[in-house]
């Protein structure tokens, strides 16, 4: 493998890495933060990418289809978590495993009514950046590609600031440690899991938008993402926005260059493979701190 | 003499009435028997769903029209339909039900290489006849003497020997060679792995890639570091949307003449529409093209039909590849039933092992493995395509078969000079 060629494969490394990144960040919050079991997860990223489809046959830039449904998505995700809450958080303690099953649930309700309304076809989308790309010397990086990999930083960035920065976001980062202190303190920590949650769902919206400019979709495109999502969570340290960023980067590196040099059959592995050695070494992940 | 105009036409009129009656009471007679069932899995969610959505649209055609008729002998048809959700484990389990809990009288296999495989071991066991559906080299080790497989080519060095063709006849001396991990792809790429020596072809880049890949920029980068004169790709729908997009963003190279070979989804409404313009110069296998030199007879009729229905079932609006053969395989079931008179299997696949079945695909015939015995798999190179237009892909000219000889309407052309 040439010089060359290694670094192009560690450029498109980092470009994968961010948009890896971009759609694990609300498994981030939600099962890293919140410790709710959401499998749903990446229907709701398939959802976010019809959402931005459909806005986008009318002429509207998927990017900005994806902003404008992040509050629509939001408000589902308050309604998920309440029910999620009221069914199963506040009778028990089995509430995870019983929870799994709902959000299972949830994930084929969500692939089915996208198969009614929209058929089983591939759908992709149109934008001035898909399908053309930036000359980096002899380097050629897909616009697409450098798209995810502003959105990512700006929303991962963005996510960072909040969580660190506001009354809300530090409230966030109080109930995954410590509900009842949190209690104690005046907070209501249904009501800000709930929000936590909202903010989960919220930025499926974004990252569907995302996910549908890097890659074609089809309705039961979330099953493929479920490893993929859950193994950057974890490799993170459940609930580390910046953790969320470098486990991406570190797993798209990982694939990018074995799929460039080794072979492409041995990506999955060396993928997997890394979580196990990173989890072998720091069972908290990258930034987990418990 | 004044001619008796209303007399004649009271007489017409009668008859008219009198063959209506017997239709409707023929159509009736049939209805009030048992219906005959014929099962089957299609794939109607998963990466195989859109041409399994279109394929059982094709089947309910057929159906539909046999019943219009007074059903085969003399009872109706019914389908017994399971979704195997493109998912290989499903597919034992939903014959094994097919045949001990819903006893159907006949069976299809499901649609595609993949979930065929899985289940013909048991079809062997139970002695059953299966018609297969698009299912690639699944009877080579098994010889199931009564399984019988609708598709246009026989063998993966069927569908392999043309492309091959072509990579000699561009002068092409090192290929690339791009599958998907997976069934199908796996048994394309054989073919043309084991045909290289034969058209003096060296490989220089040979891959094999999980199948939930998302992004392909990595392998394209890797294939043109190695400057292959023709690159072989065998994937699945979403991979090749990717692969091609990837391609057009980062080239593959201008020593590349032949692109292309495998890639399911290529024949797709929706896939070609999306793609348009970066489809330009891409050759590919197809099983139907709208050119000259294939317009079996009722294969337009067919098309019309399904092209209404297909807007009602948001399925592919085109359907050129394959529910013009699952109608077909609805044909070789009813000529086997109505010239044999029996539903009995035995009697069935020596019937269709015997004898050719006229269809809107063709004549078929079978070999002795259960495949075509006159493979016809052609290779369409597109030009001209431009972007967001759909319609374009129902006129000839645009899917140019460059192979085989018997069903060329154009030489093939260059990759880079296809392009431009």
């Amino acid at each position: 493998m040439s010089f060359e060629l290694l670094g192009e494969a560690i450029i498109a490394g980092v470009l994968l890495g961010c948009f890896y990144a971009a759609v694990s960040v609300g498994l981030s919050v939600a099962f890293g933060l919140l410790d709710v079991p959401q499998i749903a997860h990446p229907a709701f990223l398939v959802l976010g990418a019809y959402g931005a489809y459909f806005l986008g046959s009318f002429g509207l830039d998927p990017l900005l289809a994806g902003v404008l449904l992040t509050p629509v998505f939001f408000l589902a995700g308050l309604a998920v978590y309440r029910f999620y809450h009221a069914a199963f958080e506040s009778r028990g303690t089995d509430a995870g495993l019983r929870g799994l099953a709902l959000f299972f649930g949830i994930a084929f309700i969500v692939e089915v009514l996208l198969i009614l309304s929209f058929g089983v076809d591939q759908r992709m989308v149109e934008a001035v950046y898909i399908g053309k790309s930036v000359a980096l010397g002899d380097v050629r990086i897909p616009m697409r590609m450098l798209v995810a990999f502003l959105v990512a930083l700006v929303l991962i960035t963005g996510l960072s600031l909040y969580l660190s920065g506001t009354f809300t976001g530090r409230a966030i980062k109080a109930v995954a440690q410590d509900q009842t202190a949190l209690a104690l303190m005046g907070a209501d920590p249904v009501r800000i899991k709930q929000w936590a949650f909202g903010i989960a769902t919220g930025t499926c919206a974004l990252a569907g938008a995302l996910l549908i400019i890097v890659t074609p979709v089809e309705p039961g495109l979330g099953r493929l993402y479920i490893g993929r999502t859950f193994c950057v969570a974890v490799l993170a340290g459940l609930g580390s926005m910046p953790g969320t960023l470098v486990a991406g980067i570190i797993l798209g590196i990982a694939e990018s260059i074995v799929l460039t040099s080794l072979g492409a059959s041995w990506a999955p592995a060396v993928a997997f493979g890394l979580l196990l050695l990173v989890l072998a070494v720091r069972p908290a992940g990258l930034f987990g701190q418990r | 003499m004044k001619f008796p105009c209303r007399a004649v036409l009271r007489i017409i009129g009668a008859i008219a009435a009198a063959l209506s009656v017997c239709a409707v009471l023929t159509s009736a007679h049939a209805q009030s028997k048992p219906p005959i069932r014929i099962g089957l899995s299609i794939a109607q969610t998963g990466p195989l769903s859109s041409a399994g959505k279109s394929g059982l649209v094709a089947l309910e055609i057929w159906r539909d029209d046999v019943n219009a008729g007074g059903g085969l002998l003399g009872r109706p048809v019914e389908l017994v339909v399971y979704d195997d959700q493109s998912n290989p484990s499903m597919t034992p389990g939903i014959y094994t039900k097919l045949l001990d809990v819903d006893k159907v009288d006949l069976l299809v296999a499901p649609y595609a290489t993949n979930p065929t495989a899985p289940i013909m071991p048991l079809m062997k066991q139970r002695d059953r006849l299966l018609i297969g559906n698009f299912a690639l080299d699944v009877n080579t080790r098994i010889r199931h003497d009564k399984y019988f497989n609708n598709q246009p080519w026989a063998s993966a060095r069927d569908s392999a020997d043309p492309y091959l063709g072509l990579c000699r006849k561009l002068g092409a001396k090192t290929i690339a060679i791009l599958a998907a991990d997976a069934e199908f792809a796996q048994n394309l790429a054989g073919g043309i792995r084991a045909g290289l020596k034969d058209y003096g072809l060296q490989p220089v880049y040979d891959q094999n890639y999980p199948p939930n890949t998302v992004e392909f920029s990595s392998m394209i980068r890797a294939i043109r570091a190695k400057k292959p004169d023709a690159v072989f790709v065998a994937s699945y729908p979403s991979d090749s949307s990717a692969i091609i997009r990837s391609v057009n963003e980062i080239g593959i190279g201008d020593d590349v003449m032949l692109f292309g070979g495998g890639m399911v989804g290529l024949q797709y409404a929706s896939i070609m529409e999306s793609l348009g313009s970066g489809l330009n110069g891409v050759v590919n296998y197809h099983t139907w093209a709208p050119e000259k030199t294939m317009d079996f007879p009722g294969i337009r009729d067919f098309l019309t039909r399904y092209q209404a229905r297909a807007k009602q079932a948001n399925v592919d609006p085109l359907g050129f590849y394959l529910p013009p053969f699952d109608y077909a395989i609805g044909q070789i079931l009813a000529q086997a039933v109505t010239e044999t008179g029996s539903l009995d299997h035995k009697v069935l696949a020596k019937y269709i092992r015997e004898h050719e079945t006229k269809s809107i695909v063709g004549s078929i015939r079978y070999g002795p493995t259960g495949e075509w015995a006159n493979p016809r798999i052609v290779y369409v190179q597109f030009r001209g395509i431009a972007d967001k237009n759909l319609d374009q892909f129902r006129s000839a000219g645009k899917q140019v078969i460059v192979a085989p000889d018997a069903f060329k309407t154009g030489e093939v052309i260059p990759f880079s000079q296809a392009r431009n």
